[in-house]
């Protein structure tokens, strides 16, 4: 079962929104267009909306996909990224001096920043057996509280007006890829950690150590001397670091600062994207510029044909559950078949 | 702190904590059958859509039930996923939720317009007891809420009678223990987990229709805002027991009650300090809960597997 | 309708419980082949056979946990069906499970309540728990949390719950492997009088000596089928055994190595004790050369899993020594939940031996390559290395499992029960590739339940009973009594 249901369930999500379309009253051919001219279908949409959208997309989908696989429930990439775009922040803001260094500096924080996030979950799980799920989802909420404090009091910008933190010095921030869009560089930073990923994953040994240890973590251990403990550990601070990774890059790409509103939920839509990639970092690239399509056309559908920008909440949903009933049903059928 | 100050603080604490501790008492019903429910927030929210839609078409009354019979529509989705489908219930949770805020939002605006905000619809007002309202400082705070708190005081004790003195209530704790051992004992486990969600859902929607019918006056996109996560940690937070978990849901009130009470008291310490504290600590009680220590406040032993049957 | 007599000659009723034809399949496996049991009233009933022989299923069927895939129930006489525990419940039947069918969390109270209706009225059932408890002599205090009690605690709960839910019918499903002699004795003198009451009791056993003694009719299973059903007076343990273990069609020849070299795995009195502190393996001392093959025999609960595991480094003795190479070959009894990823390639099952020793970039290729020599060598029926390992048949997974142990031609091999679930002739071939590595110098040591099989192929034999092991001569007979503890 290759690309066979994953192309289903993108027919399928587009045949819902039509369906949506009509329950909300707009024109569906006159909204299709504007979805697609707001996302694919003009330049400017395509490269300052969907592949900028699909840049922390990307990372997140990467660094939900990591753990998944694992078999670590990480829910909590939303705070990770937070907490990885506020620690670059931090620096940014703190120490401007640093000039061109705070590039690299900036997206190295961000890392450290999100397996900081996550190594909490990560040693709770390990020492005391702890659902990650709902720690993890905890801290979601306290990195909100820390960002709304941090932009309203020591960060805050100069003037003291608004909730947000000054801009960072253009040092810091990510040399843009296209002339005249806003493309930049963290995206092809994205694609090429998602393509290492793969590489790991596919030719090296801890790659194939984590495969082994969330498919099967009894052989793991018995017949490989794998100690699926240690690995999922890894695993979780591996994938905390990317969500990290994809907040800083954000910070350092599009907004420049920091403010509560940074990210539009790209934690919750990661996992909508790993799943359609069915944990398949090569997967991961046209998944995240589906869903990163999907909602900037929202956007899009909002402004020019009437349609709530929510109806895209709905089909990413209804993936997610189309998904995991497909992957439920397959291993009901392989498992009958096996006899096991 | 003025006397009066102090009550009004109370009162925000137990209005503000009225919808948590619902949603809670939902939650936990869930958890001790064995199911985590991240399909609450998506509860919550069609219940307030829901009791929106009924309240425009007939009442208050009418509102209450559309929002309860919308949340336990959510719960009865969740069952279907995790308990027939046995699908994994962090991520199906999720979706659920997912899937709930996006429907009401698009409903929403297609039912209601773009500009949403101002719409009359009758509302739940205060419904004091005459003498208990009178007692100094917590009187108000406790006597004097709409009905929809005392529903929640009344289904708090049921649901911590029930859960200890019926066979029924016996059942659904083995079934969040051990569910071989209750299958065993020739005991349903997907249907009472099935009861068990639905009754999360309704509690979840009920949450909901507070919001909107004796708190916000309205409905707003995304107005649970969190709420149903929260309901997880205060479930923990109160060790799976029903009164411990109202009790719980009312430290989360207070610390929402407390910011606006501390920006004029203590402008020193951020606010976010004290919206932020309950989750901390919660997951302080994580961390000591699940050393397994013998005694109460201890995850049910099945919680949040899948079964394999 | 048949009509019995009870054990004192007087004729009674039809019989307690009658299972006739009973066929269950997993998949492509037949737990169950045509399997029998007739139990009459008034008697202990012993249910014998190895291990996968089918005795927990058919007990399953007959409690209504599993639905059989044909064949007949008949309880007193009446042809009955049931698809839950609680419509077996309401006919009077129980059954202790081996797997205790408890809540940890709960009282002892809590759990003999559980499945009733309506008010749950705790004093009450302690009442009964102990009205129970003191008619039947065992001890139980219904307060307790079952997950404090000790695992001969948990039983005597398993029993008066039974017991109080007027059970007339009880099936205890190896109800003394845990419990000390003096426990055995009484556990077994207090059945006997409930089965004079004009009950009916089912014991699932191995153990040959409770059988003999205490039954008063035994039916023994072999692979799903009923091997033998006989008066308990006119059984000898050689029977029993023979019945239980079979015999093979064809004798496979015997071959000898070469002289074997240095001792490769020795254990010096090894102690393993299981999570419930009970004493799997006390105190042995054993080791294996290079270029021998030894055989492991032993029941049930006789320790010869554990031993096997310690000797492949992996399980970690309580006390002693263990003196190996850091290689060991491994090839566990059930390949699907410990050896494999089924859904991965043969490939990355290949890769997965030893992977923790694995650093840097996985070499595919070459891995491809073994595959393949694997699937020519051992005669893997596989679409190709590419294939997931879910696809391959039984036998050609226990093949290629070998294979892939055997690659990197480790030490020392150990195998947990190597033709599991193969006909003779695919055994052969499996025991042929063990003497072929034997002869190349491996140390190999493997675990049979058939007599015949160890006699063919071990250069030597070590029989394991009740937590200890020694060396036995290569005879049936010196197997057979040592299987079951009897000296010489």
């Amino acid at each position: 079962m290759r690309a066979g249901p994953p192309l289903v369930i993108a027919t399928g999500a587009l045949a819902t929104l039509v369906a949506l379309f009509a329950v909300t009253g707009a024109a569906p051919l006159n909204a299709l267009s504007v979805l697609w001219r707001g996302s694919l279908g003009s330049w400017y949409a395509l490269t300052s909306g969907t592949l900028l959208r699909a840049t922390p997309l990307m990372l997140a989908g990467l660094a939900t996909a990591v753990a998944f696989r694992a078999g670590v429930m990480n829910i909590g990439v939303e705070g990770q990224l937070l907490a990885g775009a506020t620690l670059a922040g931090a620096l940014a803001l703190t120490a401007p001096g640093l000039g061109l260094a705070l590039l690299p500096l900036g997206l190295a924080a961000g890392v450290a920043g999100g397996a900081l996030w996550s190594a909490l979950p990560a040693v709770l799980k390990r020492r005391a057996g702890v659902l990650e799920a709902v720690t993890t989802l905890m801290l979601n909420a306290v990195a909100l509280y820390l960002v709304g404090w941090l932009v309203r009091g020591p960060l805050q910008e100069p003037a003291h007006v608004y909730p947000q933190t000054a801009q960072i010095v253009s040092a810091a921030r990510l040399p843009i890829l296209v002339s005249g869009t806003r493309l930049h560089a963290g995206f092809a930073i994205a694609l090429l950690l998602v393509l290492a990923a793969w590489w790991v994953f596919t030719y090296t040994s801890a790659g194939f150590q984590l495969r082994a240890v969330g498919a099967n973590p009894r052989a793991a251990r018995l017949t490989g001397g794998v100690n699926p403990d240690r690995v999922a550990f890894a695993a979780f601070l591996v994938s905390g670091g990317l969500a990290g990774l994809a907040g800083a890059s954000e910070m350092q790409g599009v907004t420049y600062g920091l403010y509560e509103s940074l990210s539009p939920g790209y934690g919750y839509t990661a996992i909508a994207v790993a799943l359609l990639a069915r944990l398949d970092p090569r997967a991961i690239v046209p998944s995240a510029v589906f869903f990163a399509a999907l909602e900037t056309g929202a956007n899009a559908l909002q402004r020019d044909a009437a349609v709530p920008a929510v109806v895209v909440k709905v089909v990413e949903a209804l993936m997610i559950l189309t998904t995991l009933a497909i992957g439920a049903l397959q291993q009901r059928r392989a498992r009958d078949r096996s006899g096991s | 702190m003025s006397g009066s100050g102090l009550a009004l603080f109370c009162e925000a604490t137990v209005r503000t904590a009225t919808p948590l501790a619902l949603a809670a008492l939902g939650e936990t019903v869930a958890e001790r059958s064995g199911v985590i429910n991240l399909g609450a927030e998506g509860a919550i929210i069609g219940g307030a859509f829901g009791a929106l839609v009924g309240a425009s078409a007939s009442g208050v009354a009418g509102g209450l039930v559309v929002g309860i019979a919308s949340g336990a529509l959510i719960g009865a989705l969740f069952a279907m996923v995790v308990v027939w489908w046995r699908v994994d219930q962090i991520i199906a949770g999720t979706a659920i939720s997912l899937l709930a805020l996006g429907a009401t939002g698009t409903l929403y605006r297609t039912m209601f317009g773009a500009g949403g905000a101002a719409l009359s619809i009758p509302t739940l007002h205060p419904a004091p007891i005459p003498g208990l309202e009178a007692i100094p400082i917590v009187g108000v705070a406790l006597f004097a809420q709409p009905v929809t708190t005392y529903a929640l005081y009344a289904a708090a004790i049921i649901v911590w009678w029930w859960l200890r003195s019926t066979h029924s209530g016996l059942a659904l704790r083995a079934c969040g223990e051990s569910p071989d051992a209750a299958r065993g004992a020739g005991i349903s486990v997907s249907r009472m987990r099935w009861g068990a969600l639905i009754f999360a859902g309704s509690m979840g929607g009920l949450a909901g229709a507070v919001l909107v019918l004796a708190q916000a006056g309205t409905f707003a996109d995304g107005m649970s805002a969190g709420r149903g996560f929260v309901a997880i940690a205060i479930v923990v937070l109160g060790g799976w027991h029903p009164l411990r978990v109202v009790a719980a849901a009312a430290l989360f009130g207070a610390a929402s009650a407390l910011q606006t009470l501390l920006q004029t008291v203590a402008p020193g310490v951020p606010y976010q300090f004290f919206l932020a504290l309950p989750y901390v600590v919660t997951i302080g009680a994580m961390a000591r809960v699940s050393h397994r220590v013998s005694g109460r406040a201890r995850a049910p032993d099945a919680l949040g597997v899948s079964d394999a049957a | 309708m048949d009509v019995y007599t009870g054990a004192d000659g007087t004729v009674i009723a039809p019989p307690a419980l009658a299972l006739r034809g009973v066929t269950k399949r997993f998949g492509e496996i037949a737990a169950l082949n045509a399997a029998s049991l007739i139990v009459k009233p008034s008697t202990v009933h012993a249910l014998l056979g190895e291990n996968g022989a089918g005795k927990t299923t058919l007990m399953r069927v007959a409690y209504g946990l599993t639905q059989p895939d044909g064949g007949v129930i008949e309880r007193n006489g009446q042809r009955v069906r049931w698809r839950t525990p609680g419509v077996a419940i309401a006919h009077g039947i129980a059954m202790v499970q081996q797997h205790f069918s408890l809540v940890p969390a709960m009282t002892v109270a809590e759990n003999v309540a559980l499945g009733g209706h309506g008010m749950l009225d705790l004093r009450a059932i302690a009442e009964r728990v102990k009205r129970v408890a003191e008619r039947y002599g065992l001890a139980v205090d219904p307060d307790a949390r079952v997950g404090d009690l000790s695992v001969a605690q948990q039983q005597r709960v398993e029993i008066v719950k039974a017991l109080a839910r007027d059970a007339s019918l009880l099936i205890l499903d190896e109800p003394t492997a845990v419990l000390a002699p003096s426990e055995t004795e009484e556990l077994l003198a207090r059945l006997r009088a409930f089965a004079r009451e004009g009950n009916a009791v089912v014991l699932i056993t191995h153990k040959l000596r409770d059988a003999l003694q205490a039954a008063d009719d035994i039916t023994v299973l072999r692979r799903g089928a009923t091997a033998l059903e006989v008066r308990a007076g006119r059984a000898t343990p050689d029977d029993l055994v023979a019945a239980m273990l079979g015999a093979r069609v064809v004798p496979p020849v015997r071959t000898t190595g070469a002289a074997p070299g240095a001792a490769v795995l020795s254990l010096s009195r090894v102690t393993v004790r299981d999570a419930r502190s009970v004493d799997v393996l006390r105190d042995v001392s054993v080791s294996v050369r290079a270029g021998e093959l030894v055989g492991v025999a032993g029941l049930e609960g006789s320790g010869h899993q554990e031993l096997l595991r310690v000797l492949a480094g992996r399980r970690v003795p309580s006390a002693g020594t263990r003196v190996g190479p850091a290689r060991v070959g491994f090839v566990p009894e059930d390949r699907h939940r410990d050896a494999l990823l089924l859904d991965e390639s043969l490939i990355a099952n290949v890769a997965l031996s030893g992977l923790a020793e694995r650093r840097g970039r996985m070499p595919w290729k070459q891995l491809e390559t073994d595959t393949l020599a694997i699937i020519r060598d051992f005669d893997v029926t596989a679409a190709g290395p590419s294939a997931p390992a879910r696809s391959l048949s039984g036998g050609n997974q226990q093949r290629f499992v070998l294979g892939r142990e055997l690659l990197n031609r480790p030490p020392a091999l150990v195998c947990e029960n190597p033709a599991r679930g193969l006909d003779a002739a695919a055994a052969a071939r499996i025991f042929d590739r063990l003497r072929e590595a034997r002869d190349a110098g491996c140390a190999v040591v493997f675990h049979s339940g058939d007599v015949d099989e160890l006699i063919a192929y071990a250069d030597r034999i070590i029989v394991c009973h009740r937590g200890s092991a020694r060396e036995v001569e290569r005879t049936a007979n010196a197997i057979a009594r040592a299987l079951v503890g009897a000296e010489g």
